[in-house]
């Protein structure tokens, strides 16, 4: 084989084992049909070393007998049929160790921060395994993140998975910041460690990230994965898998409790497709691979909180829904596998409200363990449920108004959109530094509600009303 | 079945193309690669076959072996499926944590039925008694809930030769029958062919109700026991907690639920409630009458695919003993598009959305397993199988070819609806979309049982919903101060009705489950009220007074009201009175 290797320095070469072929039969977009291999490993990650003297990653999306199909994981340019393909033997696979904290990774689980590679005997494939569902605990206990419209209409629990629902130009990145920085479970004094997944980010962005973490001292628990804009496409497919493989690794092994958080995800699902068509797959809608459902669900379903086990995996992936559009098949398929969704909307935005949460199309599926007596406060789950409800009616009242007049309301339509008004002004509005105990957020709803009269609390027990009635509060 | 050895010759993902091995069939269970996966022959041609595989096939490589089983792919059955919960091809998910971890790795094999457990037999019939299919011959307590009966397998018939009491592991004999001079041995558990229906003598008709608390779905849109119901909508819409709410409180003897292609978390929720949760009706918890299929969204696809098949015969498994079972799968959604991405796989020409030419027939199939029927052997006896399935539509848009299919398939739909699920009125079914064709053959059992105007109130009901909608589109235009007082009132008796009985959002306390009686009772308050009110109206008392009453309030809260239906008897007395009242004040004689 010595004479293959013309335009490679043996090191390159040894530094993984594995046999080595350069019969590539086809190029076609990112991937490779390479001949005479006998028998390479569904999903097993190969090394391509090209004229141009650069190494890339792949991994075997077909096999068989005499022929392999190779995604490429990296630049594609430059490529050719003359390349040296040499076959590893096993999946991908990234070494953990308690070294990983503080540190910041490409897509390929390079370090990209000026310090030395991980070391580690303890190497895990970044597919990951299934929960066994018997396992699962159920998720149960409410993390305060101070932003009012999320602690009290979305509540968010420990083990979640929540995405943010966005479109570009909204400040969806601060209010992750926001939430990562103020994010804590009340009456523990520990931290959450942050795994910042940066899929397909602007370098502005994924600094914007980074920096928020400096400047409060949470880059010492903070392992970042970052694929930028101009890294390679395909690598979006790993980037999400090596965070949560971090995550796993520092929840189960070293019992932390990881907040991950994913930005943005619509990038992850553009390389899906774009692979997916290369393959000349049967697209679902949309161009997207009819797969993607199991595919996200396959990243997202490892969040949780094991039986027996210290730690939890808490997620917030952040999307930008192309063309604002919730039934576009990146947030449609999101919100049929995560427990909830965040919804932030570019009127909100205009009219000057952080954070600009559209409150009807937001929920949070695990609210209901996480509220309530011992737990926040027991009036916490109706003054939510009439929140709704009244802000609704005062939706329906503003819509209504922009086609009849606001003197064409009735009496009561009138009370509820004044409601309204004053519902997103007094409980919504916040600053971005602002952090609300749950109190504060419990108090501030009752202040909106004491602008409709009494008897319209119908989804307020008596003696809550009562209790927490600023009229009875004195 | 040794020597019966092939080689896999190409991999892509779950399908998997086997040479060197001739004589399969259809459906047949192999085992491949070095780490024995499971899998099933999906496709067979003259010199090579393809199988898809249950698990993972990351790491699998050509020329690794493939061993066929001989066998279809089989649910076990016998004493000690109820209460436990299993993966999409049987696999007892407790064992495997036992065995290897909090995460479920490929290759485990375990058995569904536990073979070292002992149960005690009690035979029901004797010595030389003569038997055949479908007959029982003997008990076991399989849990303080249900009594399972042993019934001699399909197939089998001829002359008991022995039979005995005692304890038994499964698949120890238990009785012997002889036949011809030929000897069988019968066993606790048995094998069937998951995609096989099991059979039965006749199918009866269904005319029972479902009973399941809900007063959307028990007044407007019942499901009749051995019916089919889907319910379809978009994610975040309610068809998980719905059918959680079913399963819980539902009076189903055994209930069997599939989370196929969902959420960990909500599965985690059931194991956590279901052992907690007592059934009023036998004070048991209710996990003593369930079986769960946990294939979540991130376990294999295939196997997902199979879990459907799993979990309907051992549905039918037990209406063959005569119990009432209702079989929830949630979502078939995920499980269409596991046949469509291994159709795909296997090169198969889609037709709508990329799905398969052969998607209606499979849905066909399945809900054909619904029914009540009259079972093979004696006793005689009678048995169901409910199935309710929950559809989850790209973009909550029901044009799509699962739901299409779907409703062609099921007696009933609970249509659910984003807007309604954005205000937060849950259910979120909506009244105007929905339909149910057991309604008619179920009103029989709601006169004799709760009220003979019970079928009248529900028609008026659902009229005035109607009509009021229409009235909604009118005022949403020219605002509700523009219409005349009796279509106001007809928005505000809307308003009650939808608030006071549409309305079930309890977790607990009262309201969780609406027993029939207090449906009726509530759905005839609000009637009266809107028929008394009316009258007055028509003589001339603004709707503005009407209004406030404030027994109106009450009537949209009253559910809720621990008291129960007295709560009701009296609201109903004092808003009754109340309107008499303002009659008087104004000196009106009712006519009616
Ligand atoms: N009957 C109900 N009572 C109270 N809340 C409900 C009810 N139904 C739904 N909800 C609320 O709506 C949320 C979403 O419901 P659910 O999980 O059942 O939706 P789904 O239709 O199954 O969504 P998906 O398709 O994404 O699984 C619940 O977490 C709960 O907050
Ligand atoms: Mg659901």
């Amino acid at each position: 084989m010595g004479s293959d290797v013309w335009y490679f320095d043996s090191e390159i070469l040894t530094r993984y084992p594995g046999k080595i072929y350069r019969q590539v039969k086809e190029l076609r977009g990112n991937l490779l049909v390479i001949d005479g291999v006998e028998d390479s490993a569904y999903d097993e990650v190969v090394y391509i070393y090209s004229r141009d003297g650069r190494e890339r990653a792949g991994r075997v999306l077909e096999t068989k007998i005499g022929e392999a199909i190779v995604q490429v994981l990296g630049e594609r340019e430059g490529l050719e049929t003359d390349i040296l393909v040499k076959f590893t033997g096993s999946t991908f696979k990234i070494p953990v160790s308690e070294d990983i904290v503080g540190r910041i990774f490409n897509g390929r689980f390079e370090p990209i921060d000026g310090l030395p590679p991980v070391v580690s005997g303890d190497w895990r494939e970044i597919t990951g395994a299934p929960i066994n569902p018997v396992a699962r605990e159920y998720p149960h206990d409410f993390i305060q993140t101070g932003i009012s419209v999320i602690d009290g209409m979305f509540s968010l629990v420990r083990g979640q998975k929540l995405p943010i629902f966005s479109v570009s130009g909204l400040p969806h990145n601060i209010v992750a910041a926001q939430l990562a920085r103020q994010a804590t479970v009340r009456g523990e004094g520990e931290e959450f460690a942050v795994v910042f997944a940066g899929v397909g980010l602007r370098s502005t962005e994924a600094n914007f990230f980074i920096e928020q973490f400096r400047e409060t001292g949470a880059i010492e628990r903070m392992v970042a994965i970052l694929n930028l804009a101009d890294d390679p496409a395909v690598e979006r497919l790993m980037t999400p898998r090596i965070a949560m493989t971090v995550a796993e690794y520092l929840a189960f092994d070293l019992e932390m409790h990881v907040l991950v958080i994913m930005s943005d995800m619509t990038n992850y699902c553009e390389a899906l497709r774009e692979i997916s068509t290369a393959r000349g797959e049967i697209p679902g809608r949309l161009g997207y691979p009819g797969y993607m459902y199991s595919d996200l669900a396959s990243i997202y379903e490892r969040a949780g909180i094991i039986k027996g086990k210290r730690g939890s995996i808490t997620l917030f992936p952040i999307l930008t829904m192309p063309g604002g559009d919730l039934r576009h098949p990146i947030p449609d398929l999101t919100g049929y596998i995560t427990e909830g969704q965040i919804f932030l909307s570019q009127e909100l935005h205009t009219r000057g409200i952080y954070p600009p949460v559209n409150v009807l199309p937001s929920l949070s599926r695990l609210m209901k363990a996480g509220i309530g007596r011992g737990k926040t406060r027991e009036d916490h789950r109706y003054v939510a449920d009439q929140l709704y409800d009244a802000y609704s009616r005062g939706v329906k009242a503003r819509d209504l108004a922009r086609i009849i007049g606001e003197v064409g309301l009735s009496e009561r339509m009138r009370r509820f959109l004044k409601f309204a008004d004053e519902f997103e002004k007094v409980f919504v509005n916040q600053n971005p530094e602002e952090n609300r105990p749950i109190e504060e957020t419990l108090d501030r709803a009752w202040q909106a509600l004491a602008t409709l009269p009494e008897e319209e609390l119908v989804r307020i027990p008596r003696e809550m009303i009562e209790k927490y009635h600023p009229k009875y509060r004195g | 079945m040794s020597g019966r050895k092939g080689y896999i010759a190409r991999v892509s993902g779950p399908v998997v193309t086997v040479k060197g091995l001739e004589d399969v069939k259809m459906g047949e269970v192999v085992y491949v690669g070095e780490e024995e996966l499971i899998g099933e022959v999906v496709r067979i041609s003259s010199d090579f076959f393809i199988a898809q595989v249950y698990e993972d096939t990351s790491g699998v490589r050509p020329k690794e072996p493939v061993v066929a089983t001989g066998k279809l792919l089989v649910a076990e059955l016998g004493p000690g499926l109820m209460s436990r919960t299993f993966d999409g091809i049987q696999r007892p998910l407790r064992d495997i944590r036992e065995l290897i971890g909090d995460f479920v790795q490929r290759g485990v094999k375990v058995s569904a039925l536990p073979r070292n457990k002992k149960w005690h037999f009690k035979p029901t019939v004797g010595k030389g008694a003569k038997v055949e299919e479908g007959d029982i011959v003997g008990e076991v307590a399989e849990t303080p809930l249900i009594t399972h009966k042993v019934m001699v397998p399909p197939g089998i018939k001829g002359r008991i030769s022995w039979i005995s009491e005692g304890d038994f592991t499964v698949d120890e004999p238990i009785a012997e029958v002889e036949y011809d001079g030929r000897r069988y041995e019968l066993k606790m558990m048995h094998e069937w062919p998951v995609r096989r229906p099991r059979p039965f003598r006749e199918r009866l008709p269904s005319e029972l109700p479902l009973v399941i608390g809900q007063r959307v779905i028990d007044t407007f849109f019942p499901v009749a026991k051995g019916g089919a119901a889907a319910i379809p909508g978009g994610f975040g819409t309610g068809k998980t907690v719905t059918l959680h709410k079913i399963a819980m409180y539902s009076d189903s003897q055994i209930v069997i639920y599939i989370g196929c292609g969902e959420r960990g978390n909500e599965i985690a929720e059931m194991l956590m409630e279901f052992p907690q949760l007592v059934d009023p009706r036998s004070d048991r918890p209710i996990i003593e009458r369930s079986i769960v299929i946990a294939n979540t969204s991130n376990m294999p696809v295939s196997a997902r695919e199979a879990s459907i098949y799993m979990g309907v015969t051992m549905a039918e498994y037990y209406r063959d003993m005569g119990y009432d079972v209702t079989l929830i799968a949630d979502s078939t959604s995920r499980w269409a598009e596991a046949l469509r991405e291994i159709a795909g796989r296997l090169g198969e020409m889609p037709v709508e959305r990329g799905f398969p030419a052969y998607l209606p027939d499979k849905i066909a199939e399945f809900y054909e397993r619904a029914g009540r029927i009259k079972t093979l052997g004696r006793p005689e006896r009678e048995g169901s199988v409910t199935i309710l399935g929950a559809v989850s539509p790209p973009g909550g848009d029901f044009n799509e070819p699962v739901t299409i299919h779907t409703l062609r398939f099921v007696g009933a739909m609970w249509a659910l609806d984003t807007e309604l699920a954005y205000r937060r009125h849950f259910p979120a079914i909506n009244w105007l979309r929905s339909f149910s064709q057991y309604a008619d053959t179920v009103e029989r059992w709601w006169t004799r049982n709760v009220s003979k105007d019970f079928p009248q109130y529900r028609r008026r009901a659902l009229r005035l919903l109607t009509i009021a909608s229409e009235i909604e589109a009118i005022a949403s235009v020219v605002g509700e101060g523009a219409l005349p007082d009796d279509q106001r009132l007809i928005l505000l008796v809307s308003e009650i009705l939808k608030e006071g009985f549409l309305r079930q959002v309890a977790l607990s306390g009262e309201d969780v489950f609406c027993i029939p009686r207090k449906q009726y009772l509530l759905l005839k308050m609000i009637i009266d009220f809107f028929d008394k009110a009316y009258e007055l109206i028509t003589k001339r008392v603004s709707v503005d007074e009407i209004t406030k009453v404030p027994e109106i309030f009450e009537m949209m809260r009253v559910k809720e009201d621990e008291r129960g239906i007295k709560a009701v008897e009296d609201l109903y007395r004092r808003t009754m009175k109340k309107l008499d009242e303002l009659a008087q004040k104004y000196g009106i004689i009712y006519s009616g």
